[in-house]
């Protein structure tokens, strides 16, 4: 129902509109960023973050350490260390 | 692809598969797992995970595809807008070849209506900027996931005066969905894949009376390949300690409260209406969202009259049974025969997301068992 | 054509050289597509000097040939028609024009003939700039310069406004197939093997992208580029080519399907094998498309007996147009009809025919 894909937010075009310009693999969108941005995390401090990005909208940023984590608990399963 | 490749690995695939082996062992009776959401069912099909999974697990597609929920009756209020001379109908492709009583909206622009397919709620606003003279609708569809799209889409439309641009909303809510669902008498289900964009907005605190009141684990999954097979692994775990819990698989975008942003965007500008049809499940309780009367201007439902009916679905069709698990695609009498991706009668064989569609389109051949192709 | 004809015809294109006024309107109107002066000038002036070949200057209705020279050549004529209706006209890696002349070009050449001769029809919208139509023009000259064809022939016709988009090109072509050349999708076996000549859905991203609406951002360029010369490299190592294909409209899904379907076969292919370039993926996850269905315009998918896959693989690999050829696929008995993709984790599913046009879609 919800087909989203992962993108590093590269720029911002417009601080006021909250518009920031995001690559994946190589394609790059304009997208905006109201949904993760407030008054501790302005759009400036979002350049360099992984979000998701859904019909033109960055929905939340990637927790980047969660993802390892996940991954790394995928490698022990398969390194047969958790039964 | 970042955050994408890494988790569609083969290797971590098979050990999860041997782990999930392991687990089914152990409970010694067949299991029954519903993924909710739409995209996951596609995930399913597109990796072939139902081949690889144990016989023992028994997958079934549930209702989380907004298009295969639509009901008859608001596809013909799109279309009825859509036919509009002055009017610009601006959709998602998904929507397209969504029958109506009648026609499509795609048949309804070869016949001159004025259809754009757009990929963001923001594309039709632009057109309506580009477009003053015209009237610009917006068919806004989809979960929580979409919802506050189109909310900051009305707020922008408001702040910057634009008065010829509307929404036709038909957005959703999936508890609701959720818990007709496990209303149902004939419904028999161990556990849920949980619809992992959705939990992105509405966080996983939601779930909680799913486990409480109806007793079945739920897995808030990502849409990789092994995030819905370690979905499946969390809970035949449970399973088998008998535990019954919420659980995050997607951590890395999902936490317990959701993007607290969305939800009050998504409150500012809507409200849930008393009931809402759905395909399938009939009318469901607080399960629909309409625009607040402060952005009435905004609201296609109040701009343009609309047939408003509810109509029947073709009497042939079990697309409702099937959105419930009851009922699997190739029992349905017209699956493959009457009802094709070509000529659809039912939204489950239109959609990308559809049961019907991806047994007919990925799976259709001789089943030996479970869906082995035979060569 | 001997020495004095050939004087008297180039004689004759100066002649007409310096009776024809140069075309110095800015824009099509009704009046050349309606017979008179500003017609013939614009034949002459656009088309027929940048076309500039024997055949062509003779200003005749029709373009006429020698039999003795097509059977010298082969045993058989190959004749293709085609009409070109891109939006847009200009696009990443191309135009309509060069589509034009590689799209017929390439009907030809995977039938095994070498093909000669085009014509150029155009459907003019009334007002479309004349430096646009040139620039197409141009286009169309420097794809048959390197596809080593001519075209000979054309008719030109101008609606109002508003009654085609712009400009329509139609070509019709013929090739000629040498003797003991037998290419056909109803000659595929079990145990073939599918090889394409690189990346794919290339082309169909790039004109996606070009229309603008879907506001992505990209260096993907169309793939377009003649393939005859690739085919007769193919075929000078390997004459018993079981079938070819240039996979255009529909992709490779639809090449593989029609296979299928006219041998009676099924083709297994193998999703770890199949070359797609990193941002046509990404465009495709974002838009929730299959790459297997996008349009190339230089693809070249190659059936060929398991005997004579290496070598043939090896051959491709070494000229330009096949540098980056890959097998990735083989031909199996049943179930018939099927298209099979074997996924990265080794489960199978069936790659179906294409029903509509592919929509992005949220969903």
């Amino acid at each position: 129902m919800c087909l989203g894909i992962p993108g590093k937010i590269i720029k911002i075009a417009d601080v006021e509109k909250k518009l920031a310009i995001v690559e994946i693999s190589g394609v790059k969108r304009q997208v905006n960023i109201s949904l993760i941005v407030n008054d501790e995390h302005p759009p400036e401090t979002c350049v360099g973050e992984w979000v998701l990005v859904h019909v033109g909208f960055a929905m939340n940023r990637i927790n980047e350490k969660e993802a390892a984590e996940t991954l790394h608990l995928l490698q022990e399963l398969a390194s047969n260390e958790i039964c | 692809m970042k955050y994408v490749d890494e988790f569609r690995d083969p290797q971590k695939a098979e050990a999860l598969i041997w782990q999930i082996e392991k687990l089914c062992h152990l409970l010694e009776t067949p299991i029954k797992i519903m993924e909710v959401c739409g995209s996951h069912t596609h995930a399913i099909f597109k990796y072939g995970i139902e081949e690889i999974l144990p016989k023992a697990i028994e997958l079934i597609h549930g209702p989380g595809c907004p298009v295969c929920v639509m009901p008859k009756g608001r596809l013909d209020d799109a279309i009825a807008i859509s036919q509009n001379p002055n009017v610009i109908f601006a959709t998602f492709g998904d929507a397209m070849r969504v029958p109506g009583s009648q026609t499509t909206l795609l048949q309804a622009k070869t016949q001159g209506a004025d259809i754009h397919t757009v990929y963001s709620p923001l594309d039709s606003l632009k057109i309506a900027k580009a477009n003053p003279d015209k009237e610009v609708v917006f068919f806004a569809l989809g979960f929580e996931t979409t919802a506050p799209a189109t909310a900051l889409t009305i707020l922008e439309a408001a702040a910057e005066n634009i008065n010829n641009f509307s929404v036709f909303c038909n957005h959703i809510l999936v508890i609701p969905a959720l818990q007709a669902l496990l209303n149902h008498p004939q419904l028999q289900l161990h556990a849920f894949i949980g619809p992992g964009h959705v939990s992105t907005v509405i966080g996983t605190d939601p779930y909680q009376l799913i486990c409480q009141q109806y007793r079945k684990p739920i897995v808030i999954s990502g849409f990789e390949p092994l995030d819905i097979l370690q979905s499946i692994w969390m809970l035949l775990r449970q399973l088998v300690e008998n535990r019954c819990e919420v659980e995050n698989q997607y951590h890395r975008l999902v936490d317990k409260a959701g993007n607290q942003t969305a939800i009050a965007t998504m409150n500012k500008v809507f409200e849930v209406r008393e009931n809402f049809p759905w395909r399938g499940l009939g009318q469901i309780p607080d399960s629909g969202l309409k625009i607040r009367s402060e952005y009435a201007q905004f609201d296609a439902e109040n701009k343009f009259t609309i047939p408003n009916l509810l109509v029947a679905d073709h009497k042939a069709c079990q697309c409702g049974n099937i959105l419930k698990g009851l009922v699997k695609p190739w029992e349905c009498k017209v699956f493959g025969t009457a009802c094709t991706p070509e000529t659809p009668i039912g939204t489950c064989m239109v959609s990308s997301e559809g049961a019907c569609a991806a047994y007919y389109k990925y799976n259709r051949l001789v089943r030996t068992g479970k869906n082995k192709v035979t060569t | 054509m001997n020495n004095s004809l050939l004087n008297s015809l180039w004689q004759k294109k100066e002649q007409l050289r310096h009776r024809c006024t140069q075309l110095h309107d800015t824009n099509i109107t009704l009046a050349h597509g309606s017979g008179g002066k500003a017609m013939h000038d614009l034949i002459t002036d656009v088309f027929v000097s940048n076309f500039d070949n024997p055949i062509l200057w003779q200003l005749e209705d029709q373009a006429t040939f020698d039999l003795a020279s097509f059977l010298s050549q082969g045993d058989r004529l190959a004749l293709t028609t085609d009409s070109y209706v891109v939006d847009p006209l200009f696009f990443p890696g191309g135009d309509i024009g060069e589509l034009a002349v590689n799209g017929t070009v390439n009907d030809l050449a995977v039938s095994g003939a070498k093909p000669l001769y085009l014509t150029c029809s155009v459907i003019l919208e009334e007002g479309l700039p004349v430096e646009i139509l040139r620039r197409i023009v141009n286009s169309m000259q420097a794809a048959a310069r390197q596809a080593g064809v001519q075209i000979v022939t054309g008719d030109t016709k101008v609606v109002h406004r508003g009654a085609a988009d712009k400009l329509f090109i139609n070509t019709t072509g013929i090739g000629v197939i040498p003797a003991g050349i037998s290419i056909s999708a109803y000659n595929i076996q079990p145990t073939d093997v599918v090889i394409v000549n690189g990346e794919l859905g290339n082309h169909g991203t790039a004109i996606l992208i070009s229309r603008g609406e879907l506001a992505l951002e990209t260096q993907i360029e169309s793939d377009c580029q003649p393939l005859n010369s690739l085919v007769e490299t193919i075929l000078d190592v390997c004459p018993e080519i079981h079938a070819m294909r240039d996979a255009t409209r529909g992709g490779l899904a639809t090449v593989l399907n029609e296979f299928a379907f006219s041998s009676n076969v099924a083709i297994r292919i193998y999703e770890q094998c199949i070359p797609i370039r990193e941002e046509v993926k990404s465009v495709c996850e974002i838009l929730g498309l299959d790459p297997l269905y996008l349009a190339n315009e230089g693809k070249l998918v190659v059936v060929v007996g398991r005997e004579n896959a290496d070598k043939v693989l090896s051959v491709m690999r070494s000229h330009p147009a096949g540098k980056n050829a890959c097998i990735i696929g083989e031909v199996i008995s049943s179930p018939p009809k099927i298209v099979l993709l074997k996924t990265i984790f080794g489960t199978e599913r069936i790659v179906d025919m294409l029903v509509g046009d592919q929509l992005p879609r949220i969903c």
